[in-house]
């Protein structure tokens, strides 16, 4: 049973199975088809939603998802808002006047899911003005695609809105919504599925507890690599434990060497304290995926998919990042490097969870460079992803720490380059050596993302361009384009 | 008994006359797009969207997990048990056609014995929901006796595996061309296909009527062709199916022929079950099912003189057909057609052929294999230029169709000769080409890593399709007695603002305001037997067949005016919602509802079809000759991009682009087509990379691996402009050009300013071959062998 607010108007009781997505809660039971599949994959953002969850304050706090890979469960207590609830009668919201005027709807399937991702947008900049960067935009609309219009009008949609009257749907004048959607949050139960089991614990006894009952259960936080199992796979996800609401496991504790982060914190939350700690981290966010996908994705969820091409792993691995594993037994700590084992295994047991994850903060002098390549710059997945770190000793490198993912089976350092570079000045001498060591450590595996031979010389070359950077002699070389520099 | 609307006072005072088209939307205007609205607040109903009747069945498809084999046994017992199972159908279940080829046969509906590529359908299953009958499908037991997969097109064309056979163009003695040429030069290419990636795949949905029919609803470019082939399926005349088309959420070719075979099955299950039926494909199976833009192997082998102007020699293309012919023969001749682009090949030969392989059938895709042919040429003015030491604009530009140089290898003269030249001489202006070409290669002289690339292409794009019968176009046009107008015509709108456009022609021929003008789906049963709406020639075919009806209605009110209110026929005109008659004091005007009802009263029809054929052209397949072209539609882009050469990642930094649509229909929808054409065009250049595995099944089945352009690849400075003063030298709707298709091969230009990028790691003295799509591995690869090459050197 579900509790929910669509577009202002109350939703209760809905009943669907716990595998039901927000998109096909909308489109079948609901009769809202406004919001359209295009690829039920979470990758073209046609099913571009806008989900009001109540904030700290009790103010409902706008966020994008991708519908089609949202579980409807996770409905539970907000205020789901699609392109059907933006009007105000026939006056449209200056998200949807915009991109009239500026004709950037040609065929219109992705248009809903634009218009949405522009919504939130206008509403961000309601709260908070800011200028609209292009940086910024790419962040809004990266997760929308468009095969139509090539974005130029969909650009100048996004830049003129902030120009016309701000004309609010209607809910969004009830000041009483936000408490409404805040009590039915406060009043939901722990078992959302009548049939199966959704279950969303409020706490960490209670997921410990599940965990013992049910180990089996499929944990699921954004759903945004899980989902696809039933959308791609058929696959039945009828027993699943929701840890958005863990509140154990959505916070960030700081404290004198790192930060404590929550495994279902969601990445568009961690954006302000890698922006602030390691900014090349901050930047890698924008490429991991789209914002649809940030706004749910967690960290967790990317280490415990142990997926060779996750982009996180490599940046923690490189920053020596511990995890904090939780279950039914107890806790323990392990440091990241040891819970990849091999080709998507890792050394969680099977009633246990990762419950956080531990950032080391930087040290003085400590540089960052992360790099990603892929086929797209925008909501790709790496054909190689390399992250490293070093410090600068008098001339030579200190703490070298080299990780890369999609070069093995696993994401993983590269210890006998990383001693290659050690205590050595950055010289060709050292890096030729470090590139030959590179070379005997890794060996991909061709791919629909790139061949082994790409993966190989991309990845050497990406040493080079480490040398370059550092080499101080090279400072007036540019060495990476502006789109992807940091 | 049938009473009039009343007419609104204000409707039958004699208001002044606006004499300005402004705001009235009539054609020349950039009206919005007639669905806009409904596009941005999600009313705007796709198939999906379109609510089914109560007992709807849902249909999944069971397709080939191999390339190549022979089925042997194909056990359903388990599919029909499944829960929610209705229907389970096979190709013994067909009661008529079989094969739904759509130009030559090789299309099976369902496999009958052989298995010709992975994503082939072997059976369909109609279930009560969706998931269910997605599910019912993995209980099939299916054994195939796997074969060899024939995947190399270049191998098939050597073993003479051909879908059709072979063609020629041939002008004059290429052999004796080759033979005085002061240099030869050759090169060859591999042009990757392209995936539609329409955001609304594949969909239909069928109910039965009380005869023996169907009702198709269809997201689908050839409605006419649909309703023939489902009828031929279920083995009933054309006139007991109807398909109806409201919009589709993009076609881009791939809904031509590739959307019928969706609705002949869900059609079958209709009639058997007695139910509605739709089918909708999941994207990976979308993907896999369905034909994509043709890859092709090109070679050329041609003579320059000094100043590396072409003298002839010969070129050959090699498109990547697929399985079976579908619309392939076509699509090859349009690659051959376009192999000279904009430029005299001299005396040439141009060879096309048609290699069979173990894939889905490829098909059309804007622009229809012209792209495929003008990449070939498109090289060979870059690799002229390296070797003769000139910029590429130059020798682009020296070898540009003028006078005495002035017909193509397939022997049409090309009219509007100095219309390229003008235009690209003002882009070379407005682009400030000559001063960032020095810029650029200044910055390359000083920056090792990165380098900079800048190129300005062509384009030359004949209109028509080249099957002659093809370009005719019908309209149905209705007026009702409160004076509001209907139109319909055999196009559909796929986003390309075809309707708006036609909405345009009839109000300007009636002189309303295109608020009065509404139109409808495309029906069957509304017009007949229409072409595809397809190579770009929507709205020069239906907006004459629109313009005719209207006109004809016109000329009918103005003989019932002239005689029921005795005005002077002579000079009389529909202008700002009235019937105009007389000049100055004598001027008289009657509103056009007033008119209307008067003309209904009076027993004057208000309904009126239109009919149009486009005139001249004409072509032999004998001989390789003829004007298979009514006219042609230019452009140029000049694209400004960056690379590292270290990591082969690029950015398009500026782009630049003068287009020729003559006399337009709507700036702002001609400038949107420009923009998403180059942006798709650039994409099929770039990052747009299938991928099949050595068993032949499609690996990049998805948004997650397939990648289109998003929205951080739209250039930062993206210059867009029409060409003015240069009104189409036919007599096409209003002077207009089309414009769908010609733009895409401005995404050329990125690969060009790629190649040229790279070419600097060689001085310039090297033409690199840059396979496509130029993803960033092609483009590591191609800098890393071009940096090794010059230490070995």
């Amino acid at each position: 049973m579900i509790d929910f607010y669509l577009n202002g108007q109350r939703q209760s009781g809905v009943e669907v199975p716990p595998d039901t997505s927000v998109l096909e809660l909308l489109r079948t039971r609901l009769a809202k088809t406004g919001t359209k599949e295009g690829c039920a994959s979470g990758d073209c953002g046609a099913c571009t939603v806008t989900i009001g969850e109540p904030n700290a304050d009790g103010e409902l706090e706008y966020r994008t998802a991708n519908a089609c890979i949202t579980p409807a469960h996770q409905l539970q207590g907000c205020h789901l808002v699609t392109v059907e609830g933006l009007a105000r009668g026939d006056a449209l919201h200056p998200a949807q006047a915009a991109m009239v005027e500026c004709h950037a709807s040609q065929c219109g399937f992705c248009t809903p899911g634009i218009v949405m991702s522009l919504f939130t947008l206008h509403e961000t900049q309601r709260r908070t003005p800011a200028p609209l960067t292009q940086a910024r935009l790419e962040q809004a609309l990266g997760g929308n695609l468009c095969r139509c219009t090539g974005y130029r009008p969909i650009r100048d949609a996004a830049l003129t809105m902030g120009d016309y009257p701000d004309t609010h749907p209607s809910w969004a004048d009830d000041p009483g919504l936000a408490v409404d959607v805040g009590k039915q949050r406060q009043e939901s139960p722990a078992e959302l599925a009548s049939q199966g089991h959704f279950s969303a614990p409020r706490d960490l006894a209670a997921l410990r507890r599940l965990k013992a009952e049910r180990p089996q259960a499929r944990l699921v936080a954004g759903a945004t690599d899980l989902w696809l199992e039933t959308t791609q796979q058929l696959k039945a996800l009828d027993d699943l434990v929701d840890v958005r609401r863990v509140a154990e496991l959505n916070e960030i504790e700081a404290t004198d060497d790192g930060w404590w982060i929550g495994a279902a914190v969601p990445l568009s939350r961690l954006e302000p304290l890698l922006e602030e700690a390691y900014p090349a981290f901050a930047h890698l966010l924008h490429r991991f995926a789209s914002q649809q996908i940030r706004n749910r994705a967690t960290l967790g969820g990317n280490i415990a998919n142990a997926s060779p091409i996750g982009d996180s792993p490599p940046v923690l691995l490189a920053l020596e990042a511990r995890l904090l594993l939780d279950g039914p037994d107890g806790e323990r700590e392990l440091p990241l490097g040891d819970f990849f084992l091999d080709y998507k295994k890792t050394a969680l047991a099977d009633n246990e969870f990762i419950r956080s994850i531990f950032l080391p903060r930087p040290t003085a002098e400590q540089n960052l460079k992360v790099w990603k390549l892929s086929k797209r710059r925008e909501d790709d997945i790496s054909a190689v992803l390399a992250a490293f770190a070093w410090r600068l000793e008098e001339g030579v490198m200190r703490d070298v720490r080299l990780a890369f993912g999609g070069m093995a089976a696993i994401p993983r350092r590269v210890p006998r380059t990383e001693a290659a570079l050690e205590g050595q000045a950055p010289s060709l001498e050292a890096f030729a050596a470090a590139k030959a060591a590179l070379d005997q450590e890794l060996s991909p595996m061709s791919d629909v993302r790139g061949s082994a031979e790409y993966r190989k010389l991309a990845a050497a070359n990406l040493l080079e361009r480490l040398r370059l950077m550092i080499d101080t002699t090279h400072n007036d070389t540019k060495v990476t384009l502006d789109a992807y520099a940091h | 008994m049938r009473t009039l609307t009343e007419l609104a006072p204000e409707a039958s005072q004699q208001a002044p006359s606006p004499r300005a088209e402004t705001g009235s939307g009539a054609a020349g205007q950039s009206r919005i797009h007639e669905s806009a609205v409904k596009h941005v607040t999600g009313r705007a109903a796709y198939i999906d969207d379109i609510p089914c009747p109560a007992d709807t069945l849902h249909v999944a498809l069971g397709l080939s997990p191999v390339a190549h084999g022979r089925l042997t046994r194909l056990d359903l017992e388990q599919v029909k048990a499944a829960p929610g199972v209705v229907d389970v159908i096979t190709i013994v279940d067909v009661p008529g056609h079989t094969d739904i080829g759509p130009v030559f046969p090789g299309d099976p509906l369902f496999v009958d014995d052989e298995i010709s590529y992975v994503g082939q359908v072997i059976f369909a299953v109609a279930a009560e929901s969706y998931q269910a009958a997605r599910k019912a499908v993995r209980l099939a037991e299916v054994e195939i006796d796997e074969q060899p997969a024939s995947l190399d097109p270049v191998a098939a064309a050597e073993r003479g595996e051909f879908v059709r056979p072979t063609h020629h163009h041939q002008s004059g003695d290429w052999e004796q061309a080759l033979r005085d040429a002061t240099y030869v030069l050759e090169g060859e290419q591999f042009v990757g296909g392209q995936e539609h990636f329409y955001l609304e795949g594949q969909a239909c949905l069928v109910t039965p009527s009380e005869d023996e029919g169907v009702v198709i609803h269809t997201s689908n470019q050839h409605p006419s062709e649909t309703q023939k082939l489902v009828a031929e399926v279920l083995d009933i005349p054309f006139h007991a199916v109807t398909a109806e088309m409201r919009r589709m959420g993009g076609g881009f070719g791939g809904k031509e022929t590739q959307a019928s075979p969706w609705a002949c099955i869900a059609a079958l299950i209709a009639r058997r079950t007695h139910r509605a039926a739709k089918l909708r494909l999941p994207r990976a199976e979308d993907m896999r099912a369905t034909g994509k833009r043709h890859p092709f192997h090109n070679r050329y082998r041609l003579g320059i003189d000094d100043q590396g102007v072409l003298v002839g020699g010969e070129i050959t293309v090699i498109g990547d057909c697929g399985y079976s012919p579908d619309l392939s023969d076509a699509v090859v001749d349009r690659a051959m057609f376009h192999s000279d682009n904009a430029y005299s090949l001299g005396q040439a030969r141009v060879t096309g052929h048609r290699a069979k392989t173990h894939t889905a059938s490829n098909t059309a895709f804007r622009g229809f294999g012209g792209p495929q042919g003008v990449m070939i040429i498109e090289q060979v003015m870059d690799d002229i230029a390296r070797h003769i030491g000139e910029d590429p604009l130059t020798v682009r530009k020296r070898n540009l169709y003028r006078p005495g140089r002035d017909v193509t290898h397939y022997g049409q003269r090309v009219e509007q000769l100095q219309l390229l030249h003008d235009l690209i001489g003002e882009l070379e202006q407005s682009s400030d080409y000559w001063a960032r070409r020095q810029a650029i290669s200044d910055f390359n002289r000083e920056s090792p890593i990165i380098k900079k690339g800048l190129a300005l292409t062509p384009v030359k794009f004949g209109i028509s399709f080249t099957v002659q019968h093809l370009n005719q176009a019908g309209a149905l046009l209705h007026v009702y007695t409160d004076g509001s107008v209907q139109i319909n015509h055999g196009g559909t709108e796929m986003g390309q603002g075809l309707h708006t456009k036609v909405c345009q022609v009839v109000a300007r021929e009636l002189g309303l305001d295109i608020e009065r003008v509404r139109i409808t789906a495309t029906r069957t049963d509304k017009v007949p037997n229409t072409s595809p709406t397809a190579a770009s020639s929507g709205a020069d075919l239906n907006g004459q067949a629109a313009k005719d009806a209207a006109s004809k209605l016109r000329e009918r009110l103005f003989d019932f005016a002239a005689e029921h209110y005795r005005l002077d026929r002579d000079g009389m005109r529909l202008e700002g919602g009235a019937l105009v008659a007389g000049q100055g004091e004598a001027e008289r005007r009657l509103p056009w509802a007033e008119l209307v009802q008067a003309a209904y009263l009076g027993r004057v029809s208000l309904s009126e079809k239109g009919f149009y054929a486009t005139p001249l052209i004409h072509y032999d397949r004998n001989t390789g000759k003829g004007r298979p072209f009514y006219y042609y539609a230019h452009g140029a882009a000049v694209s400004e991009v960056e690379v590292d050469t270290l990591s082969g990642e690029y950015q398009v930094t500026r782009v630049d682009i003068l287009h020729d649509v003559g006399d337009s229909l709507n700036p702002a929808i001609d400038i949107g087509q420009v923009e998403g054409a180059f942006i798709q065009g650039m994409g099929w250049m770039t990052s747009e990379e299938l991928k099949w595995n050595d068993a032949g099944r499609l690996v990049s089945d998805g948004p997650a691996t397939y990648k289109i352009p998003a929205f951080g690849d739209l250039p930062p400075v993206m210059n867009v402009k029409l060409l003015e003063g240069h009104p189409n030298s036919q007599a096409s709707i209003y002077r207009s050009k089309a414009v769908g298709e010609p733009p895409f091969m401005l995404g050329i230009s990125v690969w060009s300013a790629l190649r040229d990028a790279l070419a600097s790691l060689a001085d310039y003295r090297v033409a690199p071959q840059l396979d496509t799509p130029a993803t960033p591995e092609r483009v590591l690869m191609v800098a890393q062998a071009l940096r090794d090459a010059q230490g070995a050197a």
